[in-house]
């Protein structure tokens, strides 16, 4: 346990990329089994422990930390795993020696909710704070610790010089400590054995388009539709649904895992059907309508009925046993197009290929498209195998310009993580009538993103010397300040004391020149509404 | 008879002593100062008399000129020292008597005496030994105006030994690099020198030029800080394994290029909290901090044992709750610009 808390401290302190990839396979060298696999399965935040919750530490700190202390404390540090390592009571002196790092998994795996506050103290009181921030990170899950699991797996291919794409390949048909991850990648035996699992393969991303122009002969454009992108995979008979990060969404999605009636691994995006919101009857709803149904464990039949699922496809990356990656996106596409043929067309479409005379032209095309499913356009080389990863040069995404309207800022509050110490959550509002007249702001949305590390130090500064009132991590300011913000959309909205709320708003420029009452009004942001 | 208390007044920009018509650490310049030591939160030029320890009128001195002639010959700020447990009279029946702080080299707290009624003004202090300067000295008061730095109860320094253990050893470790160490230019420079010798390590240490007047003048007050050297004296290749000391503001700063692959190091209080340490981009955090910790906030209240705490700055809202906690009365003052001098 004590190598594990100081690989996770020198990380927090590490900024260098090349040296976390360092530490962390030099630690994965040095550890042995089941040690290195189970903090392996950490770093890449694949342990569970579901008896162990933040409200569950929290409710122990409740019990020896006075409750006012501690929220003031927590509030300072933004962290609670740090706070509570912080303000954990340790024992004078422990007779006890913390714990190696696999039997501290054991024994948190095998806690339930009235076990846990019972045990977890004697695991702290063994530990010194560095110990137990690495415990309770380790137990509530999401290290946060600025390691993402792609980033840990190419730890791990560089401390055994394999391929970081076969250790995707195999990744998720292994379980924590993956032994058999190891003693390949260690001790060159043979690879494990993922053909019969319906395993995930790791998706082909784009890269921003930005200011490069490509030529039409060598790119085709689809529309990119504004769903999750999702991996539909079924081997021997079984289907799994993958989000974009890898994880199992089956369960969520439980109408799309009977339709597929060949094995194959496919590429798309999931949308919900409904004339509700933004789409005809039988064509896709706005991202609005389908995000009621994400995160949900367990599927209404109501929900099943008004917002139905379906697969818009890209891709084909296996169909039936053939692997189609090494091929060009044009003999993949044909494969695709006549494998729809056979798919039911109440569960799936394919994603059209958008026609366009030249780049100006389509430049035109995306300009004019009103589609509130539509996020933008695709462009994909025609020539491109299937690669894992965002390569440059083969894949672009070109969203839809975004909206734009200049709110003030009302409230500021300090963020997590790397920006506790700074007020960087901004919420911003718009005026309900003519400000001239006595017109109020009404809060429309709240945004952390799209300024500077000066700005923001910027920011910080004018918010403590602008506060009005203070509510915890909360402040009040004096209405001094016009953001410009962009977002992708605006829907209704009963959370909002304005009735609206916005989708993706993100700080586009700071109008520290622009007077308040020259901010824009409610009434012009619900003309902005597509629902 | 006026109502208890009510000849000492704080206002935002410091602390007014009514019938002697002077300040306490004022934030902008009054005809007469009383200062409790030279950290520029405390401590401005321009005052027409500035009362403080000799020690703190030379560091006063070197950064606004106080009690220096001008070209004219005239002394235009006046200089009044005053020495530890020494009481002077400041007019309108109130005495004042400067006590060790053991912040920096000069802190003082100010006991101020009017009516058969006492308060204690701490400024800033810390509890820990300091070689660099004299230990803070308990005094029974009525009021006691308290700094709360680091007024949460997280906040709990660890024995210097063990941080200076630290940044030993990451020497040791990287032979051919350097470690560089963010430290406020008066008061945490000289306190991590001195440290550094009493643990042993005799080499010599390199200053960036804004560190070098004020460790002289802590030399010339007696504390031992062994060799040292300019950073802009030497070339990259001397500085190999070698420990050099900077103001905060220069580690991640254009001037550090010419060091040689220096891990960044930062002596504070704040290093507790690993955000801040990583906002700073900090390698090797150090908690060494110049301030009362938690418990030597609430210790010292404890032995003071004042009938009533204002606290100056910092984290008030926690200390206000710990005296709501243990039935002590207590007031925040949120005066104005002070924070601490790390941030």
């Amino acid at each position: 346990m004590k190598d594990f808390a100081t690989l996770l401290d020198t990380l927090v302190y590490t900024s260098s990329r090349n040296r976390k990839l360092a530490l962390i396979a030099d630690y994965l060298r040095s550890t042995p089994d089941p040690d290195r696999g189970w903090a392996l399965a950490a770093l890449t935040g694949e342990l569970d422990f579901p008896a162990v919750k933040s409200s569950t530490i929290r409710n122990l700190m409740k019990d020896r930390v006075d409750p006012v202390l501690w929220t003031l404390s927590r509030d300072f540090v933004g962290d609670t795993a740090e706070t509570a390592s912080l303000l954990w009571p340790a024992p004078d002196r422990t007779e006890d020696e913390p714990l190696s790092l696999s039997e501290t998994v054991d024994l948190l795996a095998g806690l339930n909710r009235t076990t846990a506050p019972k045990e977890l103290p004697h695991l702290l009181d063994r530990l010194d704070a560095n110990g137990r921030f690495a415990l309770i990170k380790l137990a509530t899950g999401g290290m946060r610790i600025g390691i993402s699991a792609r980033l840990a797996k190419t730890a791990f291919a560089q401390a055994f010089d394999v391929a970081v794409e076969e250790v995707e390949e195999y990744w998720h048909a292994l379980e924590a400590p993956y032994p058999d991850l190891f003693a390949w990648a260690a001790d060159g035996t043979d690879p494990p054995d993922v053909s019969n699992t319906p395993r995930f393969r790791p998706f082909m991303l784009a890269h921003p388009l930005e200011d490069t122009v490509v030529h039409l002969d060598d790119y085709a454009a689809e529309w990119k539709w504004d769903g999750i992108r999702i991996q539909l995979v079924r081997v021997a008979g079984e289907t799994r649904l993958y989000s974009r990060s890898g994880d199992d969404i089956s369960a969520t999605f439980p109408e799309l895992l009977d339709v597929l009636p060949l094995d194959a691994v496919l590429d798309g995006e999931l949308l919900v059907r409904g004339d509700v919101q933004g789409g005809e009857t039988g064509g896709a709803a706005s991202f609005n309508a389908l995000q009621q149904r994400l995160g949900r464990k367990t599927v209404s039949k109501k929900m099943l009925a008004e917002a139905p699922a379906f697969v818009r496809l890209y891709d084909a990356l296996i169909i039936e046993g053939e692997d189609q990656r090494e091929k060009p996106w044009t003999q993949r596409r044909k494969a695709l197009e006549a494998l729809v043929e056979r798919l039911p067309d109440s569960h799936f479409d394919i994603s059209q290929i958008v026609e366009a005379r030249d780049f100006d032209h389509l430049a035109q095309i995306r300009e004019g498209a009103r589609d509130d499913a539509i996020e933008g356009l695709m462009l994909k080389a025609k020539d491109s195998p299937y690669i894992a990863g965002r390569k440059v040069g083969l894949w672009y995404k070109w969203k839809r310009d975004p909206l734009l309207i200049d709110a003030v800022l009302m409230y500021a509050q300090r963020g997590s993580g790397k920006r506790s110490s700074f007020y960087s959550d901004y919420t911003f509002g718009c005026w309900d009538g003519d400000p001239d007249e006595g017109a109020e702001l009404l809060p429309v949305g709240k945004a952390y993103s799209g300024f500077t590390d000066a700005e923001l130090k910027k920011l910080d500064k004018l918010v403590r010397q602008t506060t009005l009132n203070r509510f915890g991590p909360v402040r009040e300011v004096e209405r001094t300040l016009v953001f410009e913000v962009a977002f992708d959309s605006v829907h209704t909205s009963k959370r909002h004391k304005s009735g609206l709320a916005m989708r993706f708003p993100r700080i586009h420029r700071i109008r520290w020149d622009k007077p308040v009452h020259e901010a824009d009004r409610i009434e012009s942001l619900r003309a902005l509404i597509r629902d | 008879m006026s109502a208890p208390f009510s000849w000492i007044r704080p206002e935002p920009w410091g602390v007014h002593v009514v019938p002697a018509d002077c300040w306490i650490d004022p934030g902008r310049a009054v005809d007469r100062a009383l200062v409790t030591h030279g950290h520029a939160d405390h401590a401005r030029g321009g005052h027409g008399e500035t009362v403080a320890t000799p020690e703190t009128l030379a560091i006063m001195e070197l950064r606004y000129r106080t009690g220096a002639q001008d070209d004219a010959g005239e002394i235009p700020h006046k200089a009044v020292p005053v020495e530890y447990g020494e009481t002077i009279r400041l007019g309108g029946g109130v005495d004042a008597t400067y006590i060790p702080a053991g912040h920096v080299l000069g802190s003082a707290q100010i006991l101020l005496e009017h009516a058969g009624e006492r308060v204690v003004i701490t400024g800033d202090y810390k509890r820990r030994p300091d070689p660099t300067c004299a230990p803070f000295e308990v005094t029974p008061c009525d009021i006691f105006i308290t700094e709360a730095t680091f007024g949460l109860p997280l906040f709990t320094h660890p024995p210097i030994a063990d941080e200076m253990a630290k940044l030993l050893s990451a020497l040791a470790e990287h032979p051919d690099q350097c470690v560089l160490v963010g430290a406020y230019a008066l008061g945490k420079a000289q306190r991590v020198i001195a440290e550094l010798r009493a643990a042993g390590h005799h080499q010599p240490i390199y200053l960036h030029g804004a560190m070098e007047k004020m460790c002289r003048l802590y030399e010339d007050h007696g504390v031992e800080l062994g060799e040292l050297r300019l950073v802009s004296d030497h070339a990259k290749d001397d500085m190999r394994g070698a420990i050099i000391i900077a103001p905060p503001s220069a580690l991640n700063d254009r001037w550090s290029r010419r060091l040689p692959d220096p891990i960044t190091a930062m002596a504070s209080g704040w290093m507790r909290v690993r955000q801040r340490a990583r906002q700073r981009g900090v390698e090797l955090p150090l908690i060494i901090s110049d301030h009362a910790d938690w418990n030597e906030l609430t210790d010292t209240i404890r032995e003071v044992d004042p009938r009533e705490t204002w606290i100056t700055h910092g984290r008030e809202e926690a200390l206000l709750r710990w005296h709501e906690l243990h039935q002590r009365k207590a007031r925040a003052l949120a005066l104005v610009g002070r924070e601490d001098e790390d941030e």
